[in-house]
């Protein structure tokens, strides 16, 4: 009899507990989960998103494999890592190595500033800068022109050979406070004593960062690594609002060219199959980060 | 002494102008930015750092009048204000749970709730778009609001349950044995003790909404439905060769988040360096 009442309030204790999960799990599960899994189904398909769908199997995929755009694109987002992972990421550790433990007035200051642009809206971000490299009236035309190198000055946006890496300097410019913010607050957890014996060995700031402060900061490298990674291959924002993937298709990335696919060419088993690819990407990155996280607690 | 003392300052003075340096770099277009929203198209052209001969608030006026910024403003805190009450209040009631009870496959839910963390957004929008359609949601501003919703509380609930985990079940178990319900003991004993954890969260669903383009540009075809990124992005295209009308424009968009960067400095580092692989 008591373990019945108890086995009963038990079940009730569960019932209740669900109940608080449940209007979370409705949401996430109609507007995201579906459709991540309707993705998958999609990519097999051909559909305009007015005539019925048509199987195609693997069609999709195989024709992305030989899409020139497509590959050009994927290439571009993996060029991207150099502006959005590779220079942020020297950068901060440069700055780390000289802020770290040393009392300097107005560090935050500097930290505050440096991750402002981290917390702006891309788009905003986009319209700043595409104001800088503005050809005629631009902060950077302008400003070469002042100094007297007025024959270095160049439609940067509008240039085949260095769009590119211009949209990238504005991502390395919007990244590095962000991995900047993360290994100052790792440094801070390195242990005092680390250094000093490092100090007594004859340890040169140089060693230094590379034997204590790097080792010191491995879960937070690692988390900017893979973020900066994730950013680089889902740039759209900025690319946007900036070049459009112009000129001709120099800037071009896969979110884009998605875009494109789904909403202004009715492709949506196509831009389907070119989701599908980026996100395995993309969950692959972040698995072996949780894996490595995980299997060194 | 003052031998010892002098190359240490030196490098110091190396480190703050290297600092200072870089701090010009990120603050001047901002700045110049600020300026050029007050000058004529005449004045731009003296040079991105000249003063405006009076500051004038013509540029603000049309923005926000003829290039509607009003309605993208107002239609930008609807939805933010929506996702931040609903995606917080079903974060603290998930997160509750999965914290503190147990009920079937909780653990096997919660990875499935991590799985919306790491997908990016992109990788779902055809489908959520032709699902939104079909139900006569696409172009409303509900469009952006539940989604956002969906996504935020993977986050949320990721966060909550790690904070609602510290609290010590003997406590719980007290407060049951007193006659509180789990209802009172999360809104009377949990949530007030969580308030900076909570304050976190609702800075990041804050920035993750407020600077969202991608939804709004694929969900909203009407300029009456626009929020603030997508209107300005649309608007400097129209405009592109009136810069000081763009540039109120994107100062107009970016005060906000100014405003409560300024005084949530420490909840947006902490919150976006511990968030950052949340998907939007």
């Amino acid at each position: 009899m008591n373990t019945l009442i108890l086995s009963g309030r038990k079940w009730m204790d569960k019932l209740i507990a669900s109940l608080y999960v449940l209007p979370a799990f409705t949401v996430y599960f109609i507007f995201i989960l579906l459709p991540i899994l309707n993705t998958l189904r999609y990519s097999f398909f051909n559909w305009t998103g007015f005539s019925p769908p048509t199987f195609r199997g693997l069609g999709n995929y195989q024709e992305l494999l030989q899409d020139p755009i497509f590959l050009k694109a994927f290439m571009n987002n993996l060029r991207f890592i150099v502006y959005y992972t590779a220079f942020p990421i020297v950068l901060a550790l440069v700055l780390t190595a000289l802020l770290a433990r040393k009392n300097l007035k107005g560090r935050n200051v500097f930290r505050a500033a440096f991750f402002l642009p981290y917390i702006m809206p891309m788009v905003v971000v986009g319209v700043v800068w595409r104001w800088i490299y503005n050809p005629v009236f631009g902060l950077l035309n302008g400003t070469l022109r002042a100094i007297g190198l007025g024959a270095l000055t160049r439609p940067w946006l509008g240039d085949f050979s260095l769009a590119q890496p211009a949209v990238g300097v504005i991502a390395i410019w919007a990244q590095f406070g962000f991995c900047l913010a993360l290994f100052m607050a790792g440094v801070q957890k390195i242990d005092e004593a680390l250094y000093d014996a490092a100090k007594v060995d004859g340890a040169s700031e140089f060693d230094q960062l590379i034997y204590v402060t790097i080792p010191g900061i491995r879960d937070e490298l690692l988390v900017a690594l893979v973020s900066t990674l994730i950013a680089a291959l889902r740039a759209f924002d900025l690319v946007f609002v900036t070049t459009r993937g112009g000129p001709g298709n120099e800037t071009m990335v896969t979110t884009l060219y998605l875009f494109q696919n789904a909403f202004q060419l009715n492709r949506m088993g196509y831009a389907s199959a070119i989701a599908v690819i980026q996100t395995l990407f993309i969950l692959a990155i972040s698995y072996a980060m949780l894996r490595f996280l995980s299997s060194r607690q | 002494m003052t031998r010892h003392r002098k190359p240490i300052d030196m490098k110091n003075l190396f480190t703050y102008l290297l600092l200072a340096v870089l701090m010009l770099m990120i603050v001047a277009p901002f700045f110049s930015v600020f300026l050029a929203s007050f000058k004529t198209p005449a004045e731009l052209v003296r040079g991105a750092f000249s003063l405006p001969e009076n500051f004038s608030w013509d540029n603000y006026r049309a923005a926000w009048e003829q290039g509607h910024f009003r309605v993208y403003t107002l239609n930008s805190t609807l939805v933010v204000f929506w996702v931040i009450v609903l995606g917080s209040f079903l974060s603290i009631l998930a997160g509750y749970a999965f914290a503190q009870m147990r009920f079937p496959l909780d653990k096997a839910l919660f990875i499935v709730f991590l799985l919306g963390l790491m997908v990016p957004q992109e990788s779902y929008i055809v489908p959520l778009y032709y699902f939104l359609s079909k139900i006569g949601l696409v172009n409303t501003i509900y469009a952006l609001i539940i989604p956002q919703v969906g996504m935020s509380v993977c986050f949320g609930i990721f966060w909550m349950r790690g904070f609602f985990a510290q609290f010590p079940r003997d406590l719980l178990d007290a407060a049951e044995i007193d006659g509180c319900n789990r209802w009172s003991i999360l809104w009377r004993i949990i949530v007030p003790n969580s308030i900076p954890a909570i304050t976190t969260m609702v800075v990041l669903f804050f920035v993750w909404t407020w600077n969202d383009f991608f939804l709004a540009l694929v969900m909203i075809s009407s300029d009456s439905l626009r929020t603030l990124p997508l209107g300005l992005a649309l608007f400097q295209g129209r405009w592109a060769a009136n810069i000081p009308l763009v540039a109120a424009g994107a100062t107009l968009v970016t005060l906000p988040s100014l405003f409560i960067y300024v005084f949530l400095q420490r909840q947006f580092i902490l919150g976006a360096t511990s968030g950052s692989l949340h998907g939007s």
